[in-house]
């Protein structure tokens, strides 16, 4: 447990480095004179596990100085069902983050209301931009209601990069699938080709969009908007490379599942109690 | 805000794959299929379909020149799209269009100007001014017309038009295959798709010659050859069954299996697609000529040309229908199923004006026949050989040229 907490407090210190704020500066200069500091005691008492852990991480400001090293990262994001209420903050971070288009979501949540009909009743009003109006008119017997936010899976073997006709929608070193903007030619086959309806085609560039999980952010040890706004901690973002990250000890210990996992694209976005209803 | 039915995706909103694309699987359907016909003649010696076999080769180049139209006006930066074979993805199945159509024309205006060879060097010496320049171009200066050389010719024309029925089957059953390869989509994924794709776009070529066939010989004042009429309909009648028994297959299946999917495919074709599924498709597309086409074919000896000549026409028409249908259903309805597979849009119109709206398709459209009228102008298709004058004549049929 050590460790990780640890590591916590390395990759919050990691972030006050990105803020040009006297204060920040101040803060995160602090910080990582106390953590070398407590680094240097730590490798001297126990060298194993700790000082691999530190040495990996990617928030020492050297690193962040000498710029970013895809190949020693690989992402993958958790959603906690259980503790998802609906507030849509998610939607709303990532639209302001990136610009998404009035219309069109990197990510949205959807609510699912089971009463005594066959199938649950869905909706997802803008995508959950503005939160759920608290109704459950059309159901009966509501048994069970749950919110499931859903955002590009970052699939291994993704449909969308297979049939992109020339590469313009490609996977990165760390995991992540992009697009780029600068190549797309808006075929829309990738569009098409997506089991989870998370590409879309911007209707100002005329090219693919989609989910970046905030390439801009994470490459420099921030979260994810979504993740970032989440005020629950239903979303969680890491790196399955660090060995003390939460993130990965969750996929490797607990209970976990995919969307659509009969499609075989193994999305690197895992749901912690999710229902049969969902796909 | 679009009516929806069940849950939709938020993102599933959006037809990206517009009226253009259901025009492009049209109008290669439409050049595999004329080739079809050409190479009925060519390849296996149909002498029936002599009075088409030139016509339909024209006929195919024509749609052939405008097959990327509809595309390049859907992309929305249409000038990387070169990038497809300059940088292409192996793993796409896009990534083979450039090659696949480059190859397909190359093969195609080398089999015209073969067949067409002996006309252009007789028009090139008979002309004079513009119009000998052209023909003089047209014969890239090759004016061998002698025994020796025909048959080379034959031989070539031959060969080609062989090495293109797998060329035109490869262009357009790879249409098919760039949606029956989407497991994303429950509606196209299926490997059906590519030979449904195929068998419709033969119906499609046969149904376009007779229609055109008969105008142009209205238009010209010549008269209807009646045997590639039957021919034509016996061919049409054949593959409409074949076509209409896969398209049918498909659905049956899924019904039958009880499959996931069919929850929603059925709402969908009951619900949204009815009037273009079930009304143009299957019953004004499908069972309306399939009754017409049997009645040609087994009672021609009892009928009279005019009949035959107007079944015929009506047939076909409805045929073209039904295969623009088919694509519509296609394309438009794999995008009206959400891939929740909970829900659906209720409808979809395309725009009127606008670069993928109906009037650009309209205008897309004739431009192939354009095409034709200018090569019937320098080429002219439809010129019988004496001996065929003769055999005409002894058949009983007035023949005025």
């Amino acid at each position: 447990m050590e460790p990780i907490k640890e590591k916590r407090v390395l990759r919050e210190r990691g972030i006050g480095m990105k803020d040009i704020s006297r204060r920040g500066f101040l803060q995160a200069a602090m910080g990582a004179s106390v953590l070398g500091a407590l680094s240097a005691v730590l490798s001297a008492v126990v060298p194993g596990k700790v000082k691999q852990a530190l040495a990996s991480t990617k928030v020492q400001p050297e690193k962040v100085r000498t710029g970013y090293d895809p190949y020693e990262h690989y992402y993958s994001y958790i959603i906690n069902l259980h503790k998802c209420i609906g507030c849509g903050s998610c939607v709303r971070a990532c639209k302001m983050e990136n610009d998404v288009p009035t219309g069109f979501y990197r990510t949205w949540v959807e609510r699912y209301q089971k009463g005594e009909e066959e199938h649950a009743r869905i909706d997802s009003p803008d995508g959950g931009l503005y939160g759920f109006p608290a109704t459950t008119a059309g159901v009966e017997g509501v048994t069970k209601a749950y919110f499931v936010p859903k955002m590009c899976n970052h699939c291994d073997e993704t449909p969308c990069v297979q049939v992109c006709p020339f590469g313009a929608s490609y996977k990165t070193p760390d995991g992540l699938i992009l697009v780029d903007g600068d190549r797309c030619m808006g075929c829309s086959y990738c569009v098409q080709a997506c089991p989870y309806g998370s590409r879309f085609i911007n209707p100002h560039t005329h090219t693919a969009n989609k989910c970046t999980w905030c390439y801009h952010r994470v490459s420099k040890g921030l979260k994810p908007a979504c993740a970032h706004a989440c005020p629950t901690g239903t979303r969680m973002f890491g790196d399955i490379k660090d060995p003390y990250d939460p993130v990965r000890h969750i996929i490797e210990e607990e209970r976990i599942a995919v969307l659509q996992p009969q499609l075989l694209t193994k999305p690197k976005c895992y749901y912690i109690g999710l229902d049969k209803e969902v796909r | 805000m679009l009516e929806t039915i069940g849950f939709v995706f938020p993102n599933d909103l959006h037809i990206h794959w517009s009226l253009m694309i259901v025009l492009y699987p049209y109008i290669t359907g439409l050049v595999a299929g004329a080739f079809v016909v050409s190479s009925l003649y060519h390849v296996f010696d149909m002498e029936a379909l002599k009075p088409v076999a030139r016509f339909a080769l024209m006929a195919s180049l024509a749609f052939l020149l405008v097959a990327t139209w509809p595309l390049l006006l859907h992309l929305g930066h249409p000038f990387r799209g070169v990038n497809v074979m300059i940088t292409p993805n192996a793993t796409s199945a896009m990534a083979g269009f450039g090659y696949f159509y480059s190859g397909y024309m190359i093969i195609l205006l080398f089999e015209v100007w073969l067949v067409f060879r002996k006309d252009i060097i007789t028009y090139a010496r008979r002309s004079r001014g513009l119009k000998q320049t052209i023909y003089k171009i047209l014969a890239l200066g090759v004016y061998d017309t002698s025994e020796k050389a025909q048959a080379i010719d034959r031989k070539m024309v031959k060969f080609l038009a062989a090495i293109g029925i797998p060329g035109a089957f490869l262009l357009h059953g790879y249409v098919g295959f760039l949606f029956g390869a989407l497991k994303s989509n429950p509606w196209w994924s299926t490997p059906l798709m590519p030979i449904i794709f195929i068998f419709s776009a033969v119906v499609s070529g046969i149904a376009a010659l007779i229609v055109m066939y008969q105008v142009a010989m209205k238009l010209k004042g010549l008269v209807i050859d009646r045997a590639c009429i039957d021919t034509m309909c016996g061919w049409l009648w054949m593959f409409l069954m074949i076509t209409a028994s896969l398209e049918l297959l498909e659905l049956v299946t899924l019904s039958y299996e009880k499959a996931e999917e069919w929850e929603i495919i059925g709402q969908l074709l009951f619900g949204p697609l009815s009037f273009s599924f079930l009304g143009l498709q299957m019953i004004v597309g499908v069972l309306i000529p399939f009754i017409l086409l049997m009645i040609i074919v087994l009672m021609k000896k009892n009928m009279g040309d005019k009949v035959a000549n107007t079944l015929s026409f009506t047939a076909a028409t409805l045929l073209l229908i039904q295969v623009f249908a088919m694509r519509w259903n296609v394309v438009i309805g794999g995008q009206m199923i959400s891939k929740s597979l909970a829900g659906l849009r209720e409808a979809y119109k395309p725009e009127l004006f606008g670069k993928e709206g109906i009037m650009m398709a309209i205008g897309i459209m004739v431009v192939p026949f354009v095409i034709i009228f200018v090569a019937e102008w320098l080429l002219p298709m439809f010129r019988y050989s004496e001996e065929q004058t003769e055999k005409l004549s002894e058949n009983t049929t007035t023949y005025y040229e």
